[in-house]
């Protein structure tokens, strides 16, 4: 077992949400100590670890606090996004659930660093008994005084407001998530300006997954060198892995940057369920390409490695198909998906996705033309980088993928067996 | 329009935000979960409550998949429809539990017991298949299971 506890520690302790254990566990103590530092001390500790956003981009959490002009006269805000809703992933879910004091510390270290005295929880409306969860152990921390009006007798004032979501992938998107949290609904927004300069309510705000601002106060606790060395050189720290499908043991594994993906299947996994052959795996949420057996026996778990076999670490939510699995079945699903959730803001992804469904419908209804594939191509390849936010992306890669990896499980629902590549990436 | 104990509530939640429009997917969601559905006369209230005109409060109620503009019955079967369920039997659920009630999806029972919702990815994919009955999760899910849930419900 290469499983590493340090964001998932708790989880198994009697008691994990309540301020007490949490206290006993050196719990706060991180908090203090950053309370002690200057706001820059904090941000470079954070660079030093080389922490990445584990909401799917992998952006430098350190330097994205950096971006934040503190120095401007108008409110900061930090915004942790548990929308959560990424296809493949639910490691959010037991961050919170069964350790919300570790993220509210994380949050509280972080709205120092960047100046800011409220921040909010942006969580999916499904997620409404973690809400409760969340608020119990807000409530107990501002009675101890770690949040509330000069924490720990510093002069820094900080609260946090639980807001729910109400069911829209979209609003995952940070920029849609902000005007959802402004009461509109989750349209994204144009980038630049970054919501590091124009975020909430006009003001400079992060969005941070709730993994990453988790790990801050381990980070502020052992010092971004310790952090980084659990990990890759360019990839610090550990991570955890959403295991779902055709395993025997699927679950939420936390384990160093870098493991192998073929030992998270066959150690942590528990192996092929019913002791089939692995097929395919689609390694970081739904978004990202599809990869077949081949590439994953030679994938490791970060961002590098993932992306020399061709595919991305995402979120963390792996996928794990074997054998008896029609790609064209599991890339239809997909399609649905994305088409479902296009927010309609703007024409590439809109009318292509609903273009996508339609055909990827007549195809499962047999009657399929080879032509059709390079008509699904061709929609690709107008609704990537003309899209208004990534999402047109998203809804795209399984599909290129998925046919450039798996042609044989397109061509066999077609009617005349045409080559079916012509015009494959 | 709601009882004292829940307007407090709703003032309470608009207090919290540096700006009230904020408060209000939070507010749709108190008006539903107290009328089963959002009513035209909640969409008024909430309106004036946040200064808004009701095709504003309309606008982002049709918007997102939790909200509904319709009475959905005693208990919404909201059943995950996604890949990592998919993998794993959703599709034999969704077809159970088409058998079994007579419906099919967004539909409601006669009786107004049930509705049937395809809904989209719920967090449980680890755990699939998964379904979410109004607010509750029930995951691992199987025919048998989901006929053991069933008839276990008030
Ligand atoms: C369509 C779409 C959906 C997204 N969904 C999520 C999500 O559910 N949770 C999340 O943390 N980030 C999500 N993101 C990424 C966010 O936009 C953003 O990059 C992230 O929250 C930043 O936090 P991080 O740097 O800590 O990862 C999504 C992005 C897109 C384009
Ligand atoms: S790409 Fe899709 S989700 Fe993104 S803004 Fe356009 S329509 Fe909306
Ligand atoms: S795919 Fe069904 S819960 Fe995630």
């Amino acid at each position: 077992m290469a499983e590493l506890k340090i964001l998932t520690a708790r989880f198994d302790t009697p008691n994990p949400t309540d301020i007490d254990t949490y206290l006993k566990d050196g719990g706060y103590q991180a908090l203090g100590k950053a309370l002690k530092m200057t706001q820059d001390d904090i941000i470079n500790e954070v660079k030093k670890s080389a922490l990445r956003g584990r909401g799917g981009a992998g952006f430098s959490a350190g330097v994205k606090w950096s971006f934040v002009p503190r120095q401007l006269n108008k409110p900061k805000y930090l915004v942790c996004n548990a929308d959560e809703s990424e296809p493949g992933t639910c490691k959010d879910r037991p961050l919170m659930e069964l350790d919300p004091h570790q993220l509210i510390e994380g949050m509280a270290i972080g709205s120092y660093a960047l100046g800011a005295n409220l921040s909010f929880i942006y969580i999916r409306g499904e997620y409404w008994y973690i809400i409760d969860i969340l608020e119990k152990a807000i409530e107990q921390a501002r009675n101890r005084g770690y949040l509330g009006k000069n924490i720990l007798g510093s002069g820094f004032d900080h609260d946090i407001i639980v807001h729910p979501g109400a069911g829209a992938y979209i609003c995952g998107e940070e920029t849609a998530l902000l005007n959802s949290l402004e009461g509109k609904r989750g349209h994204p927004r144009i980038k630049p300006p970054f919501p590091a300069v124009v975020g909430l309510y006009g003001c400079p705000t992060v969005v941070n997954n709730v993994e990453t601002l988790a790990a801050v106060p381990h980070i502020i606790n052992k010092g971004g060198d310790w952090y980084r060395s659990l990990g890759t050189e360019k990839s610090g720290g550990s991570k955890m892995f959403s295991l779902s499908g055709h395993v025997n043991k699927p679950g939420n594994y936390e384990v160093p940057m870098g493991y192998p993906l073929m030992d998270m299947i066959n150690v942590e996994g528990g192996g092929m369920r019913g002791g089939k052959k692995l097929k395919a795996v689609i390694v970081g949420g739904s978004s990202v390409p599809i990869i077949n057996a081949e590439a994953a026996a030679k994938c490791n778990m970060d961002y590098e490695s993932c992306q020399s076999v061709g595919t991305m670490l995402g979120s963390g939510g792996v996928i794990v198909m074997d054998e008896t699995v029609d790609i064209f079945e599991t890339t239809f699903n997909l399609i649905r998906f994305y088409n479902h959730e296009s927010c309609g803001w703007c024409t590439p992804c809109r009318e292509g996705t609903d273009w996508l469904l339609k055909i990827f419908k007549k195809i499962k209804a047999g009657m399929g033309e080879p032509s059709d594939i390079d008509l699904i191509l061709k929609l690709c390849v107008n609704i990537e980088g003309r899209s208004h936010c990534p999402l047109g992306e998203a809804a795209v890669w399984p599909i290129t993928s998925a046919i450039k990896h798996f042609p044989e499980d397109f061509k066999k629902h077609l009617r005349k067996s045409l080559p079916v590549l012509t015009m494959a990436k | 329009m709601f009882s004292p104990e829940i307007e407090k509530k709703i003032d309470a939640t608009i207090a919290k935000y540096p700006h009230k429009r904020s408060a209000l997917l939070p507010l749709i969601h108190i008006a539903q979960n107290e009328q089963g559905y959002i009513t035209e006369e909640a969409i008024a209230y909430i309106g004036e409550k946040l200064d808004l005109v009701p095709v504003e409060v309309y606008e982002v109620a049709t918007f997102y998949s939790m909200y509904f503009l319709e009475p959905i019955g005693k208990y919404n079967l909201q059943v995950c429809r996604t890949i990592s369920c998919m993998l794993c039997g959703a599709y034999d659920i969704l077809e159970h539990l088409q058998g079994k009630l007579g419906i099919k999806n967004g539909q409601v029972t006669s009786d107004g017991r049930f509705r049937l919702t395809e809904v989209e990815c719920l967090g449980s994919c680890s755990t699939a298949p998964a379904m979410q009955i109004n607010f509750d999760y029930h995951e691992n899910l199987t025919p048998e299971k989901v006929d053991q849930i069933l008839a276990k419900l008030p």
